[in-house]
């Protein structure tokens, strides 16, 4: 059902990574003040925005399957959040590489970007435990939608409201992309879609593993004829939905 | 709705005056905190950012309580069951809860702040205190509001006590955020200082954002 696509998606991704860490390396020019160091920066920012944009799209498939109660976007919801939850440790351990080299400490308080990424972070990983404490699937998934919906209206809330409380440091990377340099600008949009495209090849692979994994099962039980749900057996069971 | 609404609040009250559960747990544990912290910090008096950050850790985590006590009856007495059976709105109750748990909110926090008035603030709070109630009362508002969302998210699942606290807190940072840098000058020494208006700003907008959501979100938690 997820299948479709997989090859494609997967070279494009190679591809277009490939090419932005060329970019970055060969192309873009090298920070005046930082030296190398500064590379980091066309991975570590595209990595969250990637996140928060897939903690939004969770948000957006959760909305979608309250109103039509088909389980597959609750399945695309939890693989969105998922994959986000992995890719926010990516931005947050080189955002703090990032914050040691240029900053000399790995963890700023007075910098709304990265606290209010934290809180955003924190909220989202009561999101399995959430999930793995509800034991009925309808109700999972019901309960986990809602919680994907608050989340997604959370995480510009909570962005203004750390940002009015601080001073800037962190440079607001979209709104001054008119102030550098044109190579720079270039090598980051690359590497933003490629973290984009990255990011929906492994959330298509998650889906189409669990889908099969789930039509294995299926028909396994048809086959054996007895009731093998995850339900039955409580060593099986998991945060993830399990059935469509 | 309105009927549905004031008989539920009326049950809730009832309950909580024959029982006594949630507000004096929660008046008994600001207070509790407010001890905790004269002997963590070391210190005789608090003014300014310091008392503003006490006041409303104090009062966040003392909600929390709130939020886990709301359902639980409900789900252990079969309230949710009778509630369904009932031809009314399924919103009516989400407006009683908050309603009901703004009140527990307000009461306790008249304990609190007194107390917290005579055994930490250096300053004294005459001078302050219209716009430490409107700051208060905002971010009553919007605890109330997702402290609901979540308390019926949480009451359902197996580790509720675990739940709510996990989620109810990260959610309540920007309010935490809002209120405690406005009521900071409110308390510093030396008299109050003006009142900042975007912060009350931040606050209104959590609380219409997310009583908005969970008016719309409320619904898919009861039960079919």
């Amino acid at each position: 059902m997820f299948g479709r696509g997989l090859k494609i998606f997967s070279l494009l991704s190679a591809v277009l990574v490939t090419g932005a860490f060329a970019l970055a390396f060969f192309y873009a020019p090298e920070d005046a003040d930082q030296g190398l160091r500064q590379k980091i920066f066309y991975v570590h920012v595209p990595l969250g925005i990637v996140t928060l944009a897939g903690f939004v799209a969770g948000g957006i498939y959760a909305v979608r399957f309250l109103r039509s109660g088909d389980r597959a976007h609750d399945l695309r919801s939890y693989v969105a959040i998922h994959m986000s939850l992995i890719f926010g440790v990516g931005a947050l351990l080189t955002g703090s590489l990032w914050a040691k080299a240029a900053w000399g400490s790995w963890w700023v308080w007075n910098e709304p970007t990265l606290v209010s990424f934290l809180i955003v972070f924190l909220l989202y990983a009561c999101y399995q435990p959430l999930r793995f404490s509800i034991e009925d699937p309808g109700r999972q998934a019901r309960y986990a939608a809602v919680f994907a919906c608050v989340g997604g209206a959370f995480v510009p809330l909570n962005f203004m409201a750390v940002r009015l409380a601080q001073p800037l440091i962190h440079p607001r990377t979209l709104s001054s992309t008119a102030n550098l340099p044109g190579s720079v600008s270039f090598t980051f949009l690359v590497a933003l879609v490629a973290m984009a495209v990255l990011f929906t090849t492994l959330c298509k692979y998650e889906l189409a593993s669990k889908t099969a994994a789930m039509q294995l099962r299926s028909i396994r039980r048809r086959l054996s004829g007895e009731d093998i749900s995850p339900l039955a057996d409580p060593s099986r069971r998991s945060a993830a939905p399990q059935r469509l | 709705m309105r009927a549905a609404v004031s008989a539920l609040v009326r049950k809730d009250l009832q309950a909580e005056l024959r029982n006594l559960e949630a507000v004096p747990a929660m008046t008994l544990f600001t207070v509790s905190a407010f001890v905790l912290f004269h002997f963590g910090l070391d210190r005789e008096t608090l003014q300014g950012d310091l008392a503003s950050g006490v006041l409303w850790v104090t009062l966040l985590l003392a909600a929390l309580l709130g939020m886990n006590r709301l359902f639980v009856t409900e789900r252990e007495q079969g309230g949710f069951d009778a509630f369904l059976l009932a031809p009314v709105d399924r919103t009516a109750m989400f407006v009683a809860k908050a309603l009901v748990l703004f009140g527990f909110l307000v009461v306790a926090e008249v304990v609190a702040v007194a107390a917290f008035a005579l055994l930490l603030l250096g300053p004294g709070l005459g001078q302050a205190l219209p716009e430490l109630l409107l700051v208060l009362l905002l971010a009553d508002a919007g605890l109330a509001v997702i402290g609901t969302l979540v308390g019926a998210l949480a009451v359902q699942t197996r580790a509720r006590d675990l739940i709510v606290p996990l989620i109810a807190l990260p959610l309540s940072v920007p309010l935490l955020i809002a209120a405690a840098q406005a009521s900071a000058p409110l308390l510093a020494e030396g008299g109050a200082g003006p009142l900042a208006g975007r912060w009350l700003a931040i606050l209104a907008l959590y609380d219409v954002v997310f009583g908005l959501l969970s008016y719309a979100l409320f619904d898919y938690l009861l039960e079919d």
